[in-house]
């Protein structure tokens, strides 16, 4: 089934088995501790994963690991990411394994980082959690990109340790996590001196990385080990602790793997040619403070449904969404999360998550279709799937029971990655609609009604339904699929930026078009030769 | 205003005295590199008069004028051994191509790193060293340590030539970097690891200047093969005075070993320690200590750096000129024994990846040829016992071999056999807690430890019982 050139990747993974971190909790502090082991790289005997750089399963792990803080240790109040290793804090993205990985595999594998480390972020805004990136050593290319997520970063000062960002001058490409925004956005770097940073391969030590701002402290080694564990102590006491019940833990999903697809308890995919059919379940209980409820297991679900698809299935360039069940019920479970929100941290923790994997479609380079057909669930959070598609066909019944419910999370619940509701931004010419929208929440909406207020793109009735369903997925499946990235990642990010949709935006043009490029891959390129014998030789003609 | 005479203070044949550029660098340097002297550097008979030698010039016996001075008034020079006319680059991609008197900017860093990494091994061993003239046990041993100390302090100032020469102010700011790092400091550390292991006492002193020093050796005739002309004419320079710090080594072991054969031939039980020397046991520990601590300073075994110094000309192989053909090194491949499922494999590398090892493995066979001099030693005092070099996996702390346990032939062995043999193989806390009780300070001029064997002869035709530290 699967035709990804390199292995099926799987995303599951737990603390128990973890390969390549620790995680350790000392009451509001968590330590995460990057250690990879240099001997068990994704692609057995492939590459060694020498000071710290990682491949996908290493980010997979932490990834994991946010997500487990998140949810299991609500009383973690401060993070510190640090490393095992004496004199190296991480190396980064590991160049052997991204030279060995096709074009595509390199994309999803920056795109999964990205987001990642966008989850850090999301885990300090949202969800209150200060992290500290604790440089016990050099951090170079991904490796100070990943620190560059924390609230505060930290840099032993023993003459040595120093931060860069050495993919310009070493590899021919860009810092692919986001490395270039963060400097100039968040840290307010001045841009010469980025500039100088970014083309200076051993980057800045202690002096310079704190005076120009690449770092908020340096500490002497002899030191360090204190310094950090008391900031982590003072961070920690700063951030107010969350109210709400204990941990809950994230049991592992479960699917039935069929030879053209998967299906869990509500998400069930069937692949067929270059289409894939996403049916998402609405809920078969009522809400209940555990990761078994709809609203977070059903999520979980739909997340490792995306990534599997977007790793492991290349051929797919279309997903047809289609709900079922009953939209009360859907309502039901997002006003129990939407409610329980205020007095109790898991409650808001589910809405968040909803929002991550929702802004993981809109990062995807697959288009997406939405289907509403008789039976749908497509109403509060299921709705938002459909207003992230990039076209919704609504079928117009005859006897006119085919609906669409909003619910009140469209009033921004799940925020973009632009961090507006998707709700304001389908109509960037009507400030207004989404107020006028959300005062029909719950409301049924048919399908001519839902078309002239624009939510749905288009509502065929029972004659034309078919044949203009099958007719835009047979178009969609003709057209090239580079231009339809491009075109669907501009048209679903109109209107402002953030950081994130930058980071985003421009790994998916510049860096993209970097990895193709012969100055980087070609026979003499530049990432191509790193490791070997040979120097690169660059077509230095500008485009 | 009076303007400083540049020439009588630092001899140079780089025309010192009409480059403001380095003057000016040098005036806020030379300062602070005194009170780095004064502070970590020889701390015992800084204001006695020692007979030591002094470079003054180029010319033949212009590197060695012999005479007393007092450590801290010692004229630290600068020399660049003679340039050769039409200098071709020795190898890499541009072998064959005109050498560079400048330095090119795509390859600024890599170069500066190279030199400061070079640069900072030498104060390193002199704060390494700065107590051990204290128990020294002769004054002709105490003079050599110094010698050795003040031409590390030179091939500071060589160093630090080319950083505020070439560099610009990354250079100087890298200059200052090299006198702000000590060696074994928890907070600044020298860059190097062996150049942060104590050396407090005196059969340790001669295991580091024999094969530590050695490792410099190569690390700078690597250098002398380098496109960057003035780095090669630095260090080509550099060398000659290294050459005298492996002769202490070397020499100096030689006596330990001599007396230690002696004292066991003359005690009943055959046991050296028993008439007050250090056993051959002991010094074969401290061998494979020293010898294995210096194998790391040359890098991984397998190196993408060394592969890209290689390639762009900034450092060549020992005796590049000499002993090799194809200077490009794009074709061939290294053979590499490397641990793969607990067991060792021989894995083919990329000759370039290679550099390294290669000059590794130069270094071992000069090792050998030492260790088969002192061996002669041995069958001339009638003594079966005979040294060996452990092999290059033992013990290491970088590249391919650090992290798996060997023994001294080179076998794979589990941690438990390690743990419980170490101590047959490296140095004991007993053993060190020995030497260190026989280090106690010999003064009266040609007076020996009892330890320690007389030299052969004394410094430049002067006789064993000269005063080659004036105590008075």
């Amino acid at each position: 089934m699967a035709d990804a050139v390199h292995p099926p990747v799987h995303f599951r993974t737990h603390p128990d088995r973890y390969l390549h971190w620790d995680l350790s909790f000392d009451g509001p502090v968590a330590t995460l501790t990057m250690k990879v082991a240099e001997d068990r790289p994704m692609w057995p005997g492939a590459y060694e994963l020498k000071l710290n750089s990682y491949d996908l399963a290493v980010d997979i792990e932490l990834a994991d690991a946010v997500e487990r803080i998140r949810f299991q240790h609500p009383e973690v109040r401060a993070v510190v990411l640090t490393s095992a290793l004496d004199k190296v804090f991480c190396a980064g993205a590991n160049i052997r394994f991204l030279g060995q990985a096709s074009h595509a595999f390199k994309v999803n594998f920056c795109r999964y980082t990205n987001e990642t480390r966008a989850g850090i972020e999301d885990a300090s805004r949202h969800s209150g959690i200060h992290w500290i990136a604790a440089l016990n050593g050099t951090a170079s290319g991904g490796g100070y990109e990943l620190a560059l997520t924390a609230d505060e970063i930290l840099l032993i000062d023993d003459g040595n340790a120093a931060v860069s960002l050495p993919e310009v001058p070493l590899l021919g490409v860009l810092p692919g996590t986001g490395g270039l925004t963060r400097i100039t956005d968040k840290r307010r770097v001045r841009r010469d001196v980025a500039d100088v940073f970014c083309t200076k391969a051993e980057g800045f030590r202690a002096r310079d990385a704190l005076r120009f701002g690449f770092v908020d402290a340096v500490i002497p080694r002899s030191r360090w080990a204190d310094a950090v564990a008391e900031r982590a102590r003072a961070a920690a006491e700063a951030r107010a602790p969350r109210a709400g019940g204990p941990g809950v833990p994230l049991p592992e999903l479960a699917f039935d793997e069929r030879d053209d697809g998967w299906s869990g308890r509500f998400v069930d995919l069937r692949i067929e040619g270059r289409a894939a059919h996403l049916r998402i379940r609405g809920p078969d209980a009522d809400p209940e403070r555990s990761a078994a409820t709809w609203a977070l297991h059903a999520f979980r679900e739909l997340d490792e449904t995306l990534v599997r698809l977007r790793f492991n299935h290349l051929e797919v360039g279309l997903v047809l969404v289609r709900t079922e069940g009953d939209p009360a019920a859907v309502l039901a479970h997002e006003a129990a999360m939407l409610d329980g929100a205020a007095a109790d941290w898991f409650w808001e923790e589910v809405r968040l998550f909803q929002a991550r994997v929702l802004r993981r479609l809109d990062n995807g380079a697959k288009t997406v279709y939405a289907l509403v057909e008789p039976g749908n669930a497509f109403a509060g959070p299921l709705l938002d799937i459909a207003l992230a598609a990039d076209r919704t066909y609504m079928y117009l019944d005859p006897d006119e029971r085919n609906a669409i419910r909003l619910g009140r999370g469209q009033g921004g619940a799940w925020p973009m990655g632009n961090g507006r509701s998707r709700l304001a931004q389908r109509f960037p010419a009507d400030p207004e609609a989404p107020a006028r929208l959300l005062a029909r929440a719950g409301e049924a909406i048919g399908a001519e009604e839902a078309e002239e207020l624009g939510l749905v793109t288009m509502s065929p009735d029972e004659f034309d339904w078919e044949d203009e369903v099958r007719i835009a997925v047979e178009e969609r499946l003709s057209l090239s699929p580079d231009a339809l990235t491009g075109m669907e990642q501009n048209l679903r990010f109109g209107g402002p930026e953030t950081c994130e949709t930058k980071i985003f935006g421009r790994l998916s043009a510049w860096q993209n078009w970097i990895f193709q490029r012969p100055n980087a891959v070609g026979e003499r390129g530049a990432l191509k030769l790193f490791g070997h014998p040979e120097r690169p030789v660059f077509d230095f003609r500008r485009t | 205003m009076t303007a400083i005479d540049y020439d009588s203070r630092i001899p140079n044949n780089v025309d010192l005295a009409s480059d403001r550029r380095l003057q000016r660098a040098l005036e806020k340097w030379q300062p602070a590199y005194l009170d780095w002297w004064r502070s970590v550097g020889p701390q015992v008979f800084a204001d006695k008069e020692v007979y030591l030698r002094t470079a003054i010039s180029t010319e033949p016996g212009g590197w060695a004028n012999f005479g007393y001075v007092r450590m801290p008034e010692y004229r630290w020079g600068i020399f660049l051994a003679d340039a050769e006319p039409d200098r071709r680059i020795p190898a890499g991609d541009h072998a064959g191509e005109p050498v560079w008197q400048q330095v090119p900017g795509e390859y600024r860093n890599a170069l500066k790193r190279i030199i400061v990494v070079q640069a900072d091994t030498e104060p390193a061993s002199v704060e390494q060293q700065r107590w051990l003239a204290e128990t020294g046990p002769s004054l002709y041993d105490v003079r050599n340590l110094f010698q050795v100390n003040v031409e590390e302090g030179r091939h500071l100032w060589a160093m630090v030539y080319l950083l505020h020469g070439w560099f610009g102010r990354d250079g100087r700011d890298e200059a200052d970097e090299l006198l702000a790092r000590r060696s074994g400091d928890a907070d600044k550390p020298r860059i190097l690891d062996a150049f942060n292991q104590p050396c407090s006492d005196w059969l340790t002193f001669h295991c580091f200047t024999c094969f530590t020093d050695r490792d410099g050796k190569f690390q700078l005739g690597a250098l002398a093969e380098s496109a960057f002309d003035p780095l090669s004419r630095t260090t080509r320079f550099m060398l000659t005075e290294e050459a005298h710090h492996l002769f202490v080594g070397e020499s100096g072991l030689e006596r330990i070993i001599r007396r230690g054969a002696q004292l066991a031939k003359a005690d009943p039980n055959g046991d050296a320690r028993d008439q007050g020397g250090i056993d051959l046991p002991t010094i074969q520990r401290y061998v494979n200590y020293w010898f294995c601590y210096s194998l790391d300073l040359f890098g991984a075994e397998i190196s993408t750096n060394a592969a890209d110094y290689f390639a762009t000309g900034l450092k060549g192989r020992w005796r590049e000129a000499r002993d090799y053909e194809d200077h490009r090194a794009l074709d061939g491949v290294a053979v590499l024994p490397t641990v793969e499922d607990g067991r060792l494999v021989d894995t083919e590398v990329p000759l370039r990846n290679a550099m390294n090892e290669l000059l590794r493995r130069d270094y071992v066979r000069d090792c050998e040829r030492v260790v088969r001099r002192w061996n002669q030693v041995l069958e001339d005092e009638g003594f079966s016992f005979r040294f060996k070099l452990p092999s290059t996996r033992f013990f290491r702390r970088q590249g391919i071999y650090a992290g798996h346990f060997f023994d001294p032939e080179g076998n794979l062995i589990d941690e438990a056999t390690w743990e419980a043999r170490k101590d047959e193989w490296l140095p004991s806390a007993s053993d060190r807690a020995w030497v260190a009780h026989l280090m106690q300070p010999v003064r009266e001029p040609g007076k020996m430890a009892n330890w320690i064997a007389a030299p052969r002869k004394g410094i430049h035709g002067k006789p064993l019982d000269f005063e080659y530290v004036r105590l008075d």
